[in-house]
């Protein structure tokens, strides 16, 4: 990009108005003479013409497309795979295992219903493998449900704790008591538990470890979600309120095992508490973290998912799936950043060769139009 | 006899409504049986608008008549009554804003107007009351009372003049402050109310207060010991105007006659209307399209919404249940809630911070005006006045220039060059004139050497130094703040000090200066007027006094004036000059042939000619001109109508004694201006009182008319050639001008080139104020006759209108303005009758010229010098055009790609109106994210440097006819800003199918998304400004790379705390998480890349139009040489016996 740096030449400073003859009682109204009272402050003036921008496009396109293979070829290296838990093809629904756990509307049945879906994988997952849980059609970011928490009881505040905000209403109180934690986010947390199981080629079963662990931001699981006074004693400190309406058990009892996953810190909670952006999406569930050996995390063959099926998705025509995926710099996989990158780079590409052509064609043209005018 | 007819005036006075009684000092008066007091208004004088109590509601309701102001009220309160997605905050804070500095600004400007009330309402004054001097403030002045001025005081309240220091009963003021006239008036004692002020016992009758500053009728009837009552008249001399400040006498007395608000200064106080620029009709009609865009997305969004929810399970999902407030309301309330929600949540669309940015863009921005150094004129020490703002860009738009002829095209500054006295040439051999040459080969070159008698030399030079109302300036010692024009002034004994250089004269017209100081070169030297007489020294340094007897006033319908002197031998003798047509038929016809010649001939060379007559009266023909003259003063009613007659019959059969000749030079540049702003493609019509002759000689001189031109004239000569009746003479002559200049003009197009002038026939059209009343006035054919004329006018390059009426040249001002295509016009004069058409005009320039200000306060825009108008019409008001326009467009496009997203989320969030960005986002958008940038931009932006600018006039017509404003151009910005839209949210969109972004696999929510989307939007959105920035200052730089730091600044500090007051930590960590992730900074560049792709493309593909270096050297005008050539030998300016300028 050529440009001329053009320092505006100034008129130099000029002596103070010579005083002659009474010029002392008139009051000098002359201007002051400086550059940016004049609009002659230095300047650079960029001049973008074809000769100059045309460089960029080049420039561009070279660095687009490796960037965009790049890209491409890491999200092809990523290995996903997903798990249906809920279908509603009408021929092949009937046909998967959690028909007839999702066939459940409501919240009402207490009776627990699991169900095991077997897949396989065609090949091993290498490294950490991240378990997903996946919603459809599930509007988290609808403004009713979005409003409906309240950030500084789930923040330790005793206050909001004992009157929960307005904004969690219908979800405020229940029986004269307030919820905690309140609003219609918490109220519908995700409750299914999903287990896997690993299935030798002998048809023995084994558990994989899953980490629940690392799976929120360490900003939100640290300084934004906080139990009021501490972790300990949570059953003391949520004394006098009332769990969730949809919950089957109280906030303190989420992870009674381990206090500071207890209690608003819970990070199943507080990765639901992050609303996601679209009506399908995802969130972590779990982590495998992969085995100090050298042996594959998951290794190909036969796995079952068993599934406590507790979270009613019929109602509003959602689906559930669980994803299975391994990360890589640029986090799951995505095919969009990788083409787009290099569509653009060609492009720009394509557009620097076009507009070269126009220029070495017509480019005399212009200059002796120029030089006419 | 006289006591009837003063009964009967008595009389009929007391019927009359619109005169007022007024006690001397309150005291009762013989004549009148009851004292009754009459009530005036006291002399407090209100230019405020407010009070403390009344401020904040008064300017509230002012503030929020804005139709803006409270289109944004009603959002804010929709959003506090309405359950919004956005909190009140976030418009009730900007507008909060608008409105408090507003408020400030007003009422800072109405405490600065109450102080100076005060100060005028506090200050203590020297009343008379019962014969004791007694101080008091002014504001309690009332009516009736007798008050002290001093030296330098102004004068409290309207006065009457009863009493002088001055032994001449005279008194001197300046009007400055009133109409910027500077020099000194005269102003005469009342006759007989000298002395015994503390028994005066007098009462003034006069008119109720008038505005008009020059007009005062009244009587003053004195007791004197029960005697019958004496009556004096009052007029404009014995008047002291409130606001005219004492000058050159040591005190005076003066009876109060309006007070307070009635006074004639507070009378003219008034505002002017608001002009209004095209810049701002065109917001207008962007800002309906906005609306229409708003109530269209709020609809389908709303109809969207209940498609939605009629779906089953959509509505009230069991995770997302409503409250029982929300489930018991009425459908279609809620249905219009949900309008209204969303109409709030896109409001943004039209942002309360483009008025502001808009105001504050205007406002400072004329500072660049009045702060351009090249406006600066070293002569009267002032550089350019910028009395509005709200116009600096229409200053790019002129089509239609109006210019006055003297004092704007010329200089109005008149020098003497010669005289002819009796036949003979007189010359001054030393003037320095470049027609000094070639004089002598015209004209009566053998008289050139003969000299005429003595005693005729004497008696013109004599009628030269009488007959006028020059005053000489005094040297009190006090007034060095004009000390440069009073050296050389008379000593106090008459004698003269520096003869050489005597410039104590002040006269209001330059040309009666010019007169006497011209007589001062052949001898004789007018040393002032002492009490009623004039003193005059001769050629033999002897003094002569003469005893002025009369002044018959110049007036433009006579044309001429005079006096009425007796000299010390008792002669008393008639001194009159006047325009030739008006001295002529009134002196002897063989005196005539003799001087005519001479006169004609120095109008052929355009000088100003005046003819001077003198004429012996007897001592019965002065008693009846006296009686005459003293009976037409004292009338109240029609007085002017009987003075007229009294002066006509007074000013006849005088003879002829000699003529002068006195040159009126161009301005400065004046043809290179006029060149200019042709060739910048308007249209430059001269309005001008002046004769046709005098004015065409002037547009010839200025390059308006040019030797090519072929000049279409429709004057009262041309219609009377045909020796019928006007009517059907105008009638066929319009029709065929209109052929030859509209119907069959040359089939090339005035195309955008340097040479258009020599490759179309030009048209000038002439037409004089007595032939275009008859064109606007001859009844059932005058709309036909007016659009014929104008048509013609359109096709011309040039129309010269001469004798203009003032009225008449608002008319014309006001037919162009509202013709087809309501083409901008703008009007440029100088004097108090160039007012009427500065206020019609879509733009007034004020020229600092000598007609004093009157122009100037009632322009717009006022420049020292008429060629300064190049500078700021081409330079500034190109650029000013430029920016603003600019800045409109930008405007709108970067909230449509701040506010599409925003919609096109509705469509993915089940259209709940959930709001895709951050409230903080919402609200700094368009306040600290990308205010300043744009500002800084339409501050400082050059896209062509104002040299090119200048230098090639024909740049101008690039922005003609308000080209970047029109509806391409606007359709170019909104499609841009939709295109933008569209990529920022399906961009993140794709992205986020995959939320999990992060290397640890965590996921990302709705506000990443929304702070991805905005991040890209602010970066794309200041970096399209940088890529139209053509003129990167330091300041450029620091507000653009200043303001993207600062949104990344903000956003970590607003992500980085648990905000106590803030009931949802929304944004906690948000931006930080989103910096961390590889994808979301890849992608962030791919759109902002992908966004101003088409602009670079653009970019390429346009043709580079302008030269934007400053270095590159002006084009060449290929047809400079030939206008040069074609302008200045047109010496043939005609008979000049202009008048005008004899005020």
């Amino acid at each position: 990009m050529a440009s001329n740096y053009n320092a505006k030449e100034e008129d130099g400073h000029q002596p103070a108005a010579i005083g002659h003859g009474g010029a002392g009682t008139v009051k000098n109204k002359k201007p002051d003479n400086t550059a940016f009272k004049q609009q002659r402050l230095p300047a650079w003036q960029p001049i973008l013409t074809a000769g100059t921008v045309l460089p960029a496009f080049f420039v561009i396109g070279l660095i687009f497309i490796p960037i965009g293979i790049g890209l491409f070829v890491t999200s092809n290296n990523i290995k996903e795979l997903e798990v249906t838990l809920t279908n509603y093809s009408v021929w092949l629904a009937i046909f998967h295992p959690c028909y007839n756990c999702s066939q459940s509307y409501s919240w009402n049945s207490t009776k627990p219903c699991t169900c095991s879906v077997p897949f396989s994988l065609d090949q091993p997952f290498e490294s950490n493998v991240f378990m997903y849980y996946g919603l459809s059609n599930f509007y988290q970011n609808h403004r009713r449900y979005v409003k409906s928490r309240d950030d500084s009881q789930l923040n330790g505040d005793k206050a909001s704790l004992k009157s929960p905000s307005k904004e969690c209403e219908p979800y405020r109180t229940s029986d004269e008591k307030p919820i905690a934690p309140c609003g219609a986010i918490a109220n519908s947390l995700f409750n299914d538990t999903l287990e896997l199981y690993y299935i030798d080629p002998n048809g023995s079963r084994t558990a994989i470890p899953l980490v629940k662990k690392g799976i929120a931001w360490w900003t939100d699981k640290h300084v934004k979600f906080r139990n009021p006074g501490g972790n300990d004693n949570l059953t003391v400190v949520f004394q006098g309120t009332s769990k969730p309406v949809n919950w089957r058990k109280s906030v303190y009892e989420l992870d009674p095992s381990d206090p500071d996953n207890n209690g608003f810190i819970n990070e199943d909670f507080i990765v639901w508490m992050r609303t996601a952006a679209l009506p399908t999406f995802r969130k972590l569930y779990r982590i495998i973290h992969k085995k100090p050996n050298m042996t594959p995390t998951l290794p190909l063959g036969r796995y079952i998912l068993e599934v406590t099926y507790n979270y009613p998705v019929r109602s509003f025509e959602g689906r559930k799936r669980m994803i299975l995926s391994t990360i890589s710099w640029m986090g799951g996989k995505n095919p969009f950043l990788g083409i787009a990158y290099i569509t653009v780079g060609s492009v720009c590409f394509f557009l620097g060769i076009v507009l070269l052509i126009i220029h070495h064609k017509y480019g005399n043209r212009n200059h002796s139009a120029d030089i006419r005018s | 006899m006289l006591r009837r007819r003063l009964n009967r005036l008595f009389g009929r006075d007391e019927r009359r409504v619109d005169s007022r009684t007024i006690y001397v000092g309150h005291r009762p008066c013989p004549a009148t049986d009851a004292f009754i007091p009459p009530k005036f208004c006291d002399n407090r004088i209100v230019s405020s608008k407010y009070t403390v109590w009344n401020f904040l509601p008064k300017n509230l309701f002012e503030q929020f008549r804005r139709i803006a102001n409270f289109y944004f009220l009603i959002i804010f309160l929709v959003q506090v009554i309405v359950d919004t997605p956005t909190s009140p905050v976030t418009s009730g804070l900007p507008l909060f804003f608008v409105i408090t500095v507003t408020a400030i600004k007003q009422g800072y400007e109405d405490w600065l107007r109450h102080k100076a009330d005060n100060e005028v309402n506090k200050y203590l004054v020297t009343v008379l009351e019962d014969g004791r001097r007694t101080r008091k403030e002014s504001e309690k002045i009332k009516v009736g009372d007798v008050v002290e001025v001093v030296e330098d005081e102004t004068f409290p309240c309207d006065l009457i003049l009863l009493q002088s220091s001055r032994e001449d009963e005279t008194c001197f003021v300046t009007t400055a402050s009133l109409d910027g006239e500077s020099n000194h008036k005269t102003h005469y004692t009342v006759p007989d109310t000298e002395k015994g002020l503390e028994s005066l016992s007098a009462t003034v009758e006069c008119e109720q207060p008038q505005p008009d500053l020059y007009k005062f009728v009244g009587r003053m009837h004195i007791y004197k010991n029960d005697q019958e009552p004496a009556v004096r008249s009052l007029g404009p001399e014995n008047l002291l105007l409130k606001g005219a400040t004492l000058k050159n006498t040591q005190k005076i007395y003066g009876v109060a006659v309006y007070s307070g608000m009635e006074t004639k200064m507070a009378l003219n106080y008034q505002g002017k209307s608001q002009k209004r620029s095209v810049v701002e009709k065109s917001i207008n009609a962007f800002l309906l399209v906005y609306l229409c865009i708003l109530v269209s997305k709020a609809l389908v969004c709303t109809t969207l919404k209940y498609v939605w929810q009629s779906q089953p399970g959509q509505e009230e999902p069991w995770y997302n249940q409503k409250t029982q407030k929300e489930k018991d309301a009425n459908l279609y309330l809620n249905m219009f809630t949900d309008f209204l929600s969303f109409m709030v949540l896109f409001n943004f669309i039209i942002p309360v911070s483009m008025y502001v940015t808009v105001e504050m863009q205007k406002f400072l921005g004329s500072f660049f005006i009045s702060w351009d150094k090249d406006f600066f004129d070293p002569e009267i020490q002032e550089g350019a006045l910028v009395n509005t703002s709200d116009l600096n860009e229409e200053l790019g738009q002129v089509e239609y220039v109006f210019t006055d002829k003297t004092g704007t095209l010329t200089q109005n500054s008149m020098e003497f060059i010669e005289c002819c006295i009796d036949g003979f040439q007189y010359k001054n051999r030393d003037s320095s004139t470049e027609l000094d040459g070639f004089c002598v080969t015209d004209g009566p070159v053998s008289m050139l050497q003969q000299k005429a008698g003595r005693e005729e030399e004497e008696l013109f030079l004599r009628a030269l130094c009488l007959c006028h109302t020059v005053q000489v300036k005094e040297s009190t010692g006090q007034e060095d703040g004009v000390g440069d024009q009073v050296d050389g002034v008379l000593g106090l004994d008459g004698e003269m000090v520096h003869p050489a250089e005597l410039r104590g004269f002040i006269a209001s017209s330059p040309d009666e200066v010019a007169l006497v100081k011209g007589a001062m070169k052949y001898g004789f030297t007018f040393l002032g007027m002492e009490s009623k007489n004039m003193r005059v020294m001769n050629r033999d340094k002897d003094v002569e006094t003469y005893e002025l007897l009369h002044v018959l006033n110049f007036d433009p319908v006579r044309r001429r004036m005079s006096v009425i002197v007796r000299s010390n031998c008792g002669d008393i003798m008639l001194f009159c000059k006047g325009a030739d047509s008006s001295i002529f038929p009134r002196v002897r016809q063989e005196e005539v042939d003799r001087i005519s010649m001479h006169v004609e001939r120095n109008a052929t060379e355009g000088y100003r000619t005046l003819c001077v007559a003198y004429k012996l009266l007897s001592s019965e023909e002065y008693a009846q001109a006296d009686a005459g003259l003293r009976e037409a003063r004292l009338a109240l009613d029609d007085r002017e109508e009987k003075l007229m007659a009294v002066y006509n019959q007074v000013e006849t059969g005088m003879s002829l004694i000699g003529a002068t000749a006195v040159e009126d030079r161009l301005q400065e540049e004046a043809a290179e201006t006029m060149e200019a702003l042709q060739r910048a493609g308007m249209k430059v019509w001269v309005l001008t009182g002046d004769k046709m002759e005098t004015a065409k000689s002037t547009c010839y001189a200025c390059r308006l008319f040019q030797r090519g031109t072929e000049l279409l004239e429709l004057t009262v000569r041309t219609l009377e050639d045909g020796g019928r009746r006007r009517e059907e003479r105008l009638h066929e002559v319009l029709l065929d001008y209109h052929k030859r200049a509209v119907q069959d003009p040359p089939p090339v197009k005035t195309r955008v080139t340097r040479s258009w002038t020599s490759a179309k026939q030009d048209y000038g059209f002439i037409i004089d104020g007595a032939t275009l009343s008859l064109v606007f006035n001859s009844s059932p054919d005058s709309s036909h006759y007016k659009s014929l004329f104008l048509q013609i006018c359109q096709n011309c390059t040039t129309v010269l209108c001469c004798r203009m009426a003032p009225l008449q040249k608002a008319q014309i001002v006001n037919m162009v303005k509202n013709s087809k295509g309501s083409p901008i016009t703008l009007s440029i004069g100088d004097g108090a009758n160039d007012v009427s058409m500065i206020l019609e005009a879509h733009i007034g320039i004020g020229i600092k010229g000598k007609e004093g200000r009157q122009a100037v306060r009632n322009s717009d825009y006022a420049i020292p010098k008429l060629k300064h108008l190049k500078k700021l019409l081409l330079g500034h008001g190109h650029l000013y055009y430029v920016r603003i326009a600019h800045l409109v467009q930008y405007f709108f496009y970067k909230n449509l790609c701040f506010i599409l997203p925003q919609f096109l989320y509705q469509f993915f969030c089940g259209s709940s109106q959930q709001p895709l960005y951050d409230a903080a986002y919402l609200t700094m958008y368009n306040i600290c994210f990308t205010s300043m940038p744009i500002l800084a931009y339409s501050l400082l932006e050059q896209h062509i440097c104002m040299e090119v600018l200048m230098s090639n006039a024909t740049l101008y017509r690039d922005v003609a006819k308000n080209a970047m404003l029109r509806w391409s151009p606007f359709l170019y910005w909104t499609l841009l800003g939709v295109y933008q839209g569209l990529l920022f949210f399906f961009g993140v969109r794709f992205l986020f199918s995959n939320p999990a972004l992060q290397d640890n696999g965590q996921v990302f929510g709705n506000w990443s998304y929304g702070t991805i989307v905005f991040t890209v939007l602010v970066f794309t959105v200041t970096l399209k400004l940088a890529m139209d920035t053509r003129h990167w200052t330091w300041i450029n730089h620091f507000v653009i790379w200043g303001s993207l730091a600062f949104y990344m600044v903000f956003s970590f500090f607003w992500g980085g705390i648990i905000w106590p007051f803030l009931r949802q930590q929304r944004l906690y960590f948000v931006f930080a998480n989103m910096l961390r992730s590889v994808s979301a900074w890849l992608v962030i560049i791919l759109l902002i890349l992908l966004s101003l792709l088409p602009e670079i493309l653009l970019l390429v593909l346009r043709k580079p139009r302008w030269p934007h270096s400053r270095q590159k050297k002006p084009l060449v005008q290929s047809g400079e040489g030939e206008t040069q050539s074609s302008a200045r030998p047109l010496l043939m300016r005609t008979f000049s016996d202009e008048s005008n300028t004899i005020l």
